[in-house]
């Protein structure tokens, strides 16, 4: 099976061509949407038969290289398309393909009679065609060809509606925000390159195995080893929204919903993850680039939460939701936990690609109004998306059994055992924040009483939404059993799945084994604590009272400004880097050093020239006695040279 | 004899006086007849060296110069007149057109 | 294979410009006459792809006649791996400049048209001169057509901007004239010597001049080249001819005047002079990098799409420059796939905004907005060509881009890694610059009511941007197809300067058969 891979990757491929360039023409919205959902649908067929396949296969033997063609070569340098099919990258490829494949057949219903269906379609089954590159490629340049192409996707689609205001920080139209995106992405993508060009000059090679390979005979904590992590996890920063670099995301809610679900939230911002877990054996080898990670990935947890419990727009709750969740990816891949990982990045995309889609529906039912102050009630409208909603909601604030409980979890209890007590404190906080603020948005959205106006007249969505969603809220719940620990009597089959993927790392890094199961129970009881409380706040405080925001923002007052405009990250880096930036290009390079100091010498090169020249015309006088005079007196100076020397 | 000399002292007395006619006056007819004042002084030159040196070839240069200069009177001053009938002056002061 | 093919991919077009002056009262028959024999010229160019044999290390397709015995000049011509790729691209392109031209050019469209035939054959004389002579030349014919072009059909201040090209130039080719002269000059005095301008010859005569001299030369030679390319500072002449040019000169100056500049730097500065050379590679590469991020910023505020442009060619420039003299293998190729990339890219980018501007009769940003509704098949041109610009992975900007970094940064040349580090950041800021500029004129809304009268591209008009987008996408994908065919020429230039590096005896050059 493994031969055919090629085809997964090009199903999408086929499929954006033909609507591309063909989409304008078909017009008819069922045929562009089955050929998008069935190119993605063709590709997640296959990989299930490629995964089942490997299932019968020894477990070291199911990682293979298939090269199709050379794509750069230049001297010692080449670098080929070819894919890497291991445990790792079938279990992406498969929630890739197949979350992607249910959010085309939504979009199907969400984006009906939308003037860009075809456009939609094309962008959508482009995207799944770059990020089945970045998640199967075998070496750097490959991924990179994903990560930024899925970029790419993630700009277009961003500005998908560009004749739509978004309003933000310097933003004014949606396609500001797809900018914004594509800009920051750069940033990572750029220490990303460096990382790379380091990469080849260390190991002289681009291709995961030989890297990975070499890896083995370095030491811990060599400085090369370092850099090339750090930069790594630096673009990873940038295209997974953790701080510094998670600006973007929130303002990429601008983009229709189904490219808020599939992109920014169930797959590509994954891609740091998936980057990082894939050079798992190059993090080992860098414990200080480790701790970094997990800070960063805890801080932006909790920070990112902390923001999310005082939005008011449906889906930037659900955005800085996601940032705060990538953190706690981050936190996993950061103190070696990388299964746990790969595992929340699993569970993630099932529940949050059904939140997202939720919202859409909900969006969608209330006339493009998203405000979540202004809805309520829609639970007995549309029963379907309230109660899948609900089970999603369950499940990212770590209910068990639902799948979030267990991932997450996970990721708690090795920031505590592997990392330390206050990475756990801070994912722990992040995690009571998460639930208070997915059951202020329950509240709000669904119960209580209607504060929507009168005319509108919401209703149930059609069935190609409902039924994604009922499929979506299923695996979030079912999600999670692969991953049910030891403790609890479970055979945690992702673990195992994945363990020769990372089993050099876990070689490298040599973490101890822990038995502590009175801890391991202990920490788990407070989670679920943790969540009940989130649970019972939010919805006490809003159920009683939908404007309890403002009592809070009363109350609390500079803080809950800090938290409502974000920390003012935005302001901060407009004021520091963007308009300093633009100043300095503007009213002095360009108007001063090259205008006026390059151009002023050229042109006063030239001036001068024209000066000298009108001076000496004025020997030309045109009056013959005054040449002959010169000309006299040039004899005179002549004779007199040569009468006198 | 006379010394050469002295005639040099003539001719380049007669020169000098045809250079500085040229160089100062504003007449073109006076211009023009220093300028034949110059030539003449040149001519006496040539006689002087001729006799002095024995060899008639200096005067012949005389006769190229004479006719020279009879030609270029006829033109000279046919230019002259053709100007004053056109711009009735001869200074050249008022003679600019072709001036920046 | 056909004889003599050089001779004729040379001299087609000047035959073609001589009969189009012919039939000068026709514009229609004009028009055709000079994109048929542009369209041959490119034809028969494509033998030169399909004959030249890359693991031949001596020139072919050789022309060799005396032209001034007493001075030894010949009419001498040939290419190697890196000429081959450039006369392609001008035979390539030409054809879409006289196509671009149909209808925005209406006054003196045979001269026009003629003098772009005739710009062709001394374009392509440049890439395949072997002589000094000649190619000085060549060199120096462009300047007059370019001159006219601008000059005639440019926009307002169209005289101070060509008097400006034409100076810039000519005071560089002034100084190489004295480095060619002082070349021959050299080779007289050497044991058995006389005065040559054959290049073959120089290639083995040159790198052994001892360096105070090399310095001269390379810095005569670099001076000449570093105005043509434009490096920084140098860079000012190049703006102002591409707003006042006419959209087929800013294409032909931007696609192939601009890369003569860059093929003379490995022509002669690296192949002639591998000391010097590598005693100013820190240098030029410096001029490179502060060209890339200058250019960069500089275009991020432009008003002017055109000029916005031009500055971004300033800063792809110097990715170039950067690329050569880091003296790698991948770094040069990348240098040469850039040229090809920054021809097409580039000239993309200059043909859509001739549309623009022939439907709207402005370039200002600030006039546009909202064109992606008004006319979605430019808007999707637009883009895709942008993204070649920007160094997107899988169309070509990046594939030069990425050698030309990766090479630079492995140089033990430049021996250190912070050329490609500031370098890099250009990429950042290519994104920067070319997605503003686009989100201003193509989404949002519109801001002028002139633009509901837009009409969208004609067939015309796709057809000319097809080939070269399928060029974006051939060389983003599979580059082989062209990197292969320079390949063992790079390598062996970056041999030879290594060997000097080395401090080794310098291996002769496979002489003329």
């Amino acid at each position: 099976m493994y031969q055919y891979v090629g085809l997964i990757v090009l199903f999408p491929l086929i499929g954006l061509l033909i609507n591309g360039l063909l989409g304008r023409k078909i017009k008819n919205e069922t045929i562009v949407g089955a050929i998008g959902s069935g190119a993605v649908g063709l590709s997640f067929l296959l990989t299930a038969a490629i995964f089942i396949d490997m299932l019968g296969m020894p477990a070291d033997g199911r990682s293979q290289v298939v090269t199709l063609f050379t794509w750069i070569a230049a001297g010692d340098f080449t670098v080929s398309a070819a894919y890497q099919i291991d445990q790792l990258s079938v279990l992406m490829t498969l929630v890739v393909t197949g979350v992607g494949f249910l959010i085309h057949i939504y979009s199907i219903g969400y984006m009906h009679g939308d003037r860009g269906f075809w456009r939609f379609f094309t962008y959508l089954n482009l995207f799944i065609f770059a990020m089945l590159n970045l998640v199967l490629a075998d070496n750097y340049l490959l991924m990179f060809l994903g990560w930024e192409g899925v970029g790419l996707c993630s700009y277009l689609l961003i500005g998908f509606w560009y004749d739509k205001k978004f309003p933000g920080v310097g933003i004014t139209w949606t396609g500001d925000a797809g900018n914004k995106a594509f800009w920051v992405n750069r940033i990572g993508d750029f220490a990303f390159m460096i990382g790379m060009f380091l990469i080849f000059r260390e190991f002289g090679t681009l291709t995961f195995n030989e890297v990975m390979g070499q890896a083995d005979g370095r030491t811990v904590g060599e400085g090369t080893i370092f850099w090339i992590t750090l930069l790594l996890f630096i673009g990873a920063t940038g295209k997974s929204a953790q701080i510094p670099l998670f600006i973007w995301l929130p303002d990429a809610m601008a983009g229709p919903t189904p490219v808020s679900a599939l992109i920014h939230a169930a797959t590509m911002v994954t891609a740091g993850v998936y980057m990082i877990a894939r050079n798992a054996a190059l993090y080992a080898l860098a414990p200080d680039t480790m701790m970094i990670v997990a800070i960063v990935g805890a801080v932006t947890a909790i920070m990112a939460a902390s923001i999310g419990l005082v939005q008011n727009d449906i889906k930037k709750v659900l955005a800085y939701s996601t940032v705060s969740q990538l953190g706690y990816m981050f936190l996993a891949l950061g103190v070696g936990a990388f299964t746990a990982g790969i595992f929340h990045v699993m569970t993630h995309a099932f529940f949050k690609a059904c939140l997202f889609l939720g919202s859409g529906a909900v969006i969608h039912a209330m006339h493009e109004e998203q405000d979540i102050r202004y809805m309520g009630g829609l639970k007995r409208v549309m029963p379907i998306t309230y109660w899948t909603f609900l089970i999603s909601s369950f499940a990212i604030a770590g209910f068990p059994p639902l799948a979030g409980f267990f991932s997450k979890d996970e990721i708690l209890w090795f920031a505590w055992a592997d990392g330390s007590p206050l990475l756990w404190l801070l994912g722990a906080g992040a995690a009571l924040m998460t639930a208070f603020y997915m059951f202020r948005m329950v509240t709000l959205t669904f119960e209580g009483e209607p504060r929507w106006a009168r005319d509108k007249h919401p209703h149930e969505a059609p069935s190609s939404m409902t039924i994604p969603l009922i499929v979506l809220a299923a695996l979030a719940v079912v999600g999670g059993f692969v991953g049910v620990p030891a403790v609890l009597g479970g055979g945690n089959a992702i673990h195992q799945w994945l363990h020769p993927v990372f089993a050099q790392a876990e070689r490298i890094m040599a973490l101890p084994e822990h038995h502590d199961h009175a801890t391991e129970y202990l920490l788990m009881a407070i989670s679920v604590a943790i969540a009940l409380t989130g649970f019972w706040f939010g919805r006490r405080m809003f159920l009683a009272d939908p404007e309890a925001d403002k009592r809070i923002a009363a109350k609390t007052g500079g803080l809950y400004r800090l938290l409502a405009n974000k920390y003012y990250v935005d302001e901060v880096y407009d004021a520091t880097v963007v308009r300093p930036i633009l100043k300095t290009s503007d009213s002095f390079l360009y108007r001063v050093f090259d205008v006026r100091l390059i151009d002023g010498f050229v042109n006063g090169l030239a001036s001068t020239t024209a000066w000298v020249s009108s001076t000496l015309r004025f020997m030309q006088s045109g009056v013959v006695q005054n040449y002959a005079a010169l000309i006299v007196l040039g004899l005179v100076v002549i004779l007199g040279l040569l009468i006198f020397s | 004899m006379i010394p050469v000399h002295y005639y040099l002292i003539l001719s380049a007395v007669m020169f000098i006086t045809g250079v500085v006619g040229v160089l100062t006056r504003r007449n073109a007819i006076i211009i023009f007849m220093c300028i034949e004042l110059m030539l003449n002084s040149v001519n006496l030159t040539f006689v002087a060296f001729s006799s002095y040196l024995g060899n008639e070839a200096g005067q012949m240069f005389v006769f190229f110069v004479m006719a020279v200069a009879a030609a270029e009177a006829a033109v000279g001053l046919a230019i002259v007149l053709a100007l004053f009938r056109n711009k009735q002056t001869v200074n050249i002061n008022e003679v600019n057109i072709l001036k920046w | 294979m056909i004889p003599h093919v050089l001779n004729f991919i040379l001299f087609i077009p000047l035959i073609g410009a001589a009969i189009v002056l012919l039939a000068r009262r026709n514009n229609d028959a004009v028009r055709w006459t000079g994109l048929l024999f542009s369209l041959v010229t490119f034809i028969v160019s494509l033998a030169l792809y399909f004959g030249y044999d890359p693991e031949n290390p001596a020139m072919q397709f050789v022309e060799k006649v005396s032209w001034i015995p007493s001075l030894n000049v010949s009419y001498h011509i040939g290419i190697d791996g890196i000429s081959m790729l450039l006369v392609v691209l001008t035979t390539f392109l030409t054809p879409i400049v006289l196509l671009s031209s149909w209808k925005s050019i209406q006054k003196q469209v045979a001269a026009y048209v003629a003098l772009m035939l005739v710009l062709e054959t001394a374009m392509i004389g440049v890439f395949v001169s072997l002589d000094t002579f000649l190619f000085y030349v060549f060199w120096e014919l462009i300047l007059i057509p370019m001159y006219f072009i601008i000059g005639i059909w440019g926009g307002k201040d169209r005289i101070y901007a060509t008097v400006k090209f034409f100076i810039f130039t000519m005071v560089g080719s002034l100084l190489m004239l004295i480095a060619i002269i002082w070349l021959g000059y050299y080779a007289s005095t050497l044991p058995g010597g006389e005065f040559t301008t054959d290049i073959t010859r120089l290639f083995d005569i040159a790198p052994t001049i001892p360096l105070h001299l090399q310095s001269w030369m390379f810095g005569a030679f670099a001076l000449s080249f570093l105005i043509k390319v434009p490096a920084f500072p140098l860079h000012t002449w190049l703006p102002d001819a591409h707003v006042q040019a006419p959209t087929g000169g800013s294409v032909i100056l931007a696609g192939v005047l601009l890369k003569m500049g860059t093929y003379g730097l490995i022509r002669f500065n690296i192949q002639f002079f591998p000391q010097a050379s590598l005693e100013y590679a820190s240098l030029l590469s410096i001029l490179g990098v502060v060209g890339i991020i200058y250019g960069a910023l500089v275009s991020m505020v432009q008003k002017d799409v055109k000029k916005l442009v031009a500055y971004s060619s300033v800063s792809h420039m110097g990715f170039i420059l950067l690329g050569l003299f880091g003296v790698t293998v991948q770094g040069m190729q990348g240098g040469i796939i850039q040229m090809i990339n920054h021809g097409l890219s580039t000239g993309a980018l200059f043909l859509i905004v001739g549309m623009i501007y022939d439907r709207r009769h402005t370039r200002m940003i600030e006039e546009f907005g909202g064109l992606a509704r008004q006319i979605p098949v430019f808007a999707t041109f637009f883009m895709i060509v942008t993204l070649s610009s920007i160094g997107l992975p899988g169309l070509n900007g990046f594939v030069g881009e990425f050698l030309i970094l990766i090479g630079s940064f492995q140089s033990e040349v430049l021996g250190s890694i912070w050329y490609v580090v500031f370098a890099s950041t250009g990429v950042v800021f290519a994104a920067v610059y070319m997605l503003w500029m686009y989100q201003r004129v193509v989404f949002g809304e519109s801001r002028n009511p002139e633009n509901a009268k837009l009409v969208d591209l004609s067939a015309r008009e796709i057809g000319l941007l097809l080939p070269i987008i399928l060029f974006i996408v051939w060389i983003g994908v599979y580059p082989s197809t062209f990197l292969s065919k320079s390949e063992p020429t790079v390598q062996r230039v970056v041999e030879k300067i290594e060997q000097v590096q080395r401090g080794e005896a310098l291996t002769k050059t496979v002489s003329q058969p």
